[in-house]
Parts: structure tokens; C-alpha cells; sequence
């Protein structure tokens, strides 16, 4: 430090050993950002140090959480009474309609036993809580309390009570990462109720909303349309409430409708979701088979090596079957 | 010696405040308005204090902070060091400027930082972000005076150099 002092600061002329450091950094930086972006090992080294960042993350998620208890605190009786009996006429009506459903679900489970489908309407979920830190502007992400440890795994959807959130895309031990389904890259398969019509939702750049662009110009949609996940893809389970249309207009390349939707979840207040397990049923086409032969260990022995490969067919034919 | 380490500890607590301080999240209302702090307070010390901080420095903190932001490996490193070569090569100027021409020039230098991140998000393929991104800059500017005069304050109190 001490070498540095008589060049630290000229008043006008900069040092060339300063720009050289400077592109030096730079220069590792680019790269540092280039192979992040190509091989993503950026998570690996995150993995890495949990240890470290996880306890930051508690502690960046404290003023929420303590805001959230100061309100609670701090919120007269009155409101928490009414809050109290709001929530108990839900529950009162959702159990009522449970007990309808129930015997509706139960005759869908038989038919379904007989036509041989394995769909069911079982839910295999795990509550978390939403630790409040901001993981920079514009980019619709939310951070969970759960992690590796619990048994979450990247890609397994996050739904609130009124709908989709997002998928989780990173796991850390003991914290994960969730995808909103407002994030740009982000895409979700859907169906529109009334119509049936599929299509494509995808997350739009300005904000809580979500686009669908490619919808048919003949195609019956209009404002206040429900769209549920279709289950196409296999990633999020079939008929979870996604948003609501709010606009529909013809696309600016004129070849499309495009259609604007408010999602249902409740993306900025959420406190508790839901983690789905286990939900996603295999669609599309069958995994391949192992191609089929007679046993390796039938095939006739080559002339040179008898001792060899006697000895090694013997695992593969194993594996294949 | 222990005033030296006191001094030191003082240095490195404003920067991990100021990681921290990236983190915490703000209501959606003010989410647009959030300045970069750990920006404006890398700026405070290469303007105060002669040697402690270097683009090295710059680099470990871009380091540290794309490591919790979790975006982009290099991407805040790459930033900071740019902030920093500059605020350091203009250290001497900038430090006898009236305030509100050192507010215009950390305005400047924010706004060089958004453009470069403009940029690497763009290269990294994500799409462009919406007006009110470029608001965040202003707001830092704004809050410059008062973060300077506070840092000054809580440094003379401390009697630290």
C-alpha cells in the first residue's frame, strides 16, 4: 500500500500501470461473465459458499420479517377480529365444498381406475415462506426458506391459493430460488377455460403481467378469460388457475392476436406458498426403449480372446435388462 | 494500534452494510427508486480515504455482490471496478469540488454504471428493461449529499481516519 502513495493521485495525468490493472480487472470480469453464462457454474461455486451467504440472506430478510411482526403487533383487535372471522367463513365455505367434491372425487377416482389413467387429484405439497430480499429490480425472483436439506428440486412448481407463482430454479441447503411466472424467460403451457384454446404465457418485461402472443386470429378469446396450466410440457400439473385476460389485440406483425393477462397468484404479497411434489406426469412420447436382442452373454465368442470375454459381457447384459 | 483497528473495522462494516443494504428489500411502491448502494458507498471511501481502496478491492466487493445477487458471476465486478477507476483517477478533483458538482459528477458516474449494465444484460440476452429503471440513478445522486455529510459525521465522531 505504501508503494502505491507517491503515484496515487496526480492531479491531471493518470498512471499507465493503473489502466493496465484496470483492463486487467475488466478483462477477468469478461471472462469471469462469459463463463458463467456458457457453463452456468455460477450456481456450483454459490452451492459452495451457502455457508457464507445463506446467513446473509437471514439477515437481509430480517426488516421484512420484522415489519411483518410489528404489524401484526401493532394491528388493533378490531381488524384482526373481522380478519379472523373473514377467514373463518372461507374455511366454512371451502369445507362445504370439500365435502361436495369429495364424493365427485371419489367417483372420478373409480372412473378413472377403470379407464386405466393415472391422473389423480391428490395434492403432494410442502409449505415455505418467502424470505424477504430483494434479488435486484426487474428481475422476478423470490427467495424460499427451504432447500436441498428439505428435498426441493430445481423445476418443481410453487402455487399460492389462487394460482401458479412460478418454478423453482436454484437450491441452495437450506434456501431456494423461484422463477415468477411474470420473469421474461419464463414460459407457462395454459389453456383457456371457457374455450379450450391452447396456447403460451409467457412473462412480459414491463412488470406483473403476463403476454400471450401467439394466439390464432380466428380464435375465440375475450377479456376476463380464465387460463389454467394445460399440463403440456410436463412441468407444471393440469389445471391450476395461471391469470385472467385483461386485453386483446391484434399483434403488431398482424399475424397473431395478443393477448394481455393479469396473473392470479398473488406474486407481491405472497408470505406462504406451496411447493408441488411429484406432479409432473410424463407427457409426450415414450422414453425409448432399450433396443432388444438376445442376451450378450449368447453371443458367440470371438476366436482371439476366450478368457476376456467371458469374463466382461456379463455386466452389460445385466444393466440391459 | 487499537484506533487504527477500530478504523479499519469501521471501513469494512459500511461495506458489508452496504451488501447488505442491496439486499434488503424495499415496498413495491419504492422497489424502482432503490439506489446502489454498495456504489455510492465505494465512492465515499475512494474519495476519503487515500489508500485503502483499489480496484482489487472493487473487484473482491463486484465479487462478493454477484455472488448474493446470484445474477451473473463478474457482472457487478466488472462495474465497480469502472466506478472506481474513475472516481480514483479524478480522486483529486473530485474531492475539492462544491458539493453540488460533486453530486452532478457521482450522478454521472451512476449513470455510466447503468449504462454498463445495460449493456451486459443486453450481451447476456436478456431484454430491456422498462423506463423506470433509469430512475435508481437520481435517486443515488439525490441521496449523495446527506450519505457524504453522514460518513463525515459518523467518521469525526469516531475520530478515525
Amino acid at each position: 500500500m505504501a508503494l502505491a502513495r507517491e503515484d496515487a493521485s496526480p492531479l491531471f495525468a493518470g498512471s499507465v500501470a493503473g489502466t493496465l490493472r484496470l483492463i486487467f480487472y475488466l478483462a477477468l470480469a469478461m471472462v469471469l461473465m462469459v463463463l458463467d453464462h456458457r457453463n452456468g457454474w455460477m450456481w456450483r461455486i454459490r452451492y459452495a459458499a451457502a455457508a457464507v451467504v445463506e446467513p446473509l440472506y437471514r439477515l437481509a430478510g430480517m426488516p421484512a420479517t420484522g415489519m411483518r411482526t410489528l404489524t401484526v403487533a401493532f394491528a388493533d383487535r378490531q381488524r384482526l377480529t373481522e380478519q379472523n372471522q373473514r377467514l373463518g367463513e372461507d374455511l366454512l365455505l371451502a369445507n362445504a365444498k370439500l365435502n361436495r367434491m369429495a364424493a365427485v372425487a371419489e367417483q372420478n377416482q373409480r372412473l378413472k381406475e377403470l379407464l386405466d389413467t393415472q391422473h389423480s387429484l391428490e395434492l403432494n405439497v410442502q409449505l415455505a415462506r418467502v424470505i424477504g430480499v430483494d434479488l435486484g429490480a426487474y428481475r422476478h425472483r423470490v427467495m424460499l426458506n427451504l432447500g436441498a436439506r428439505d428435498g426441493i428440486r430445481p423445476g418443481q412448481p410453487v402455487i399460492d391459493a389462487r394460482g401458479v407463482m412460478g418454478q423453482v430454479i436454484e437450491v441452495l441447503p437450506t434456501t431456494s430460488v423461484m422463477m415468477l411466472v411474470t420473469d421474461p424467460n419464463h414460459a407457462v403451457p395454459v389453456v383457456i377455460e371457457r374455450t379450450g384454446l391452447r396456447t403460451m404465457a409467457y412473462g412480459s418485461r414491463d412488470g406483473n403481467q403476463l403476454s400471450l402472443p401467439t394466439i390464432p386470429l380466428v380464435a375465440d378469446v375475450k377479456v376476463g378469460d380464465r387460463l389454467l396450466t394445460s399440463g403440456l410440457g410436463g412441468r407444471f400439473p393440469p389445471g391450476f388457475p395461471v391469470g385472467e385476460v385483461t386485453a386483446v389485440a391484434p399483434a403488431p406483425t398482424g399475424m397473431f392476436l395478443e393477448a394481455h393477462a393479469r396473473p392470479s397468484a398473488d406474486l407481491n404479497r405472497s408470505g406462504d406458498v406451496l411447493l408441488l411434489h411429484d406432479q409432473a406426469e410424463p407427457a409426450g412420447p415414450p422414453a425409448p426403449v432399450t433396443p432388444m436382442g438376445p442376451p450378450a452373454d449368447l453371443a458367440p465368442v470371438p476366436a482371439g480372446a476366450p478368457a476376456a470375454a467371458a469374463s466382461t459381457p456379463a455386466p452389460p447384459a445385466g444393466a440391459a435388462r | 494500534m487499537s484506533r487504527q483497528r477500530l478504523s479499519l473495522w469501521w471501513f469494512v462494516g459500511t461495506l458489508v452494510f452496504s451488501l447488505l443494504s442491496m439486499l434488503v428489500p424495499l415496498p413495491d411502491v419504492l422497489a424502482p427508486f432503490k439506489p446502489y448502494w454498495p456504489a455510492l458507498f465505494l465512492l465515499y471511501w475512494s474519495l476519503e480515504s487515500n489508500d485503502r481502496v483499489s480496484l482489487g478491492l472493487a473487484f473482491l466487493m463486484g465479487l462478493a455482490a454477484d455472488l448474493l445477487d446470484g445474477v451473473l458471476l463478474g457482472e457487478q465486478a466488472l462495474r465497480l471496478c469502472a466506478l472506481v477507476f474513475i472516481a480514483l483517477r479524478f480522486r483529486s478533483r473530485l474531492r475539492f469540488f462544491p458539493m453540488w458538482q460533486q453530486t452532478l459528477a457521482v450522478f454521472a458516474l451512476l449513470l455510466n454504471d447503468r449504462v454498463l449494465l445495460l449493456v451486459v444484460r443486453v450481451f447476456a440476452g436478456d431484454p430491456l428493461p422498462p423506463a423506470s429503471w433509469w430512475v435508481a440513478p437520481f435517486v443515488g445522486a439525490a441521496l449523495w449529499p446527506f450519505l457524504f455529510l453522514l460518513l463525515d459525521d459518523l467518521r469525526m465522531r469516531l475520530r478515525i481516519q
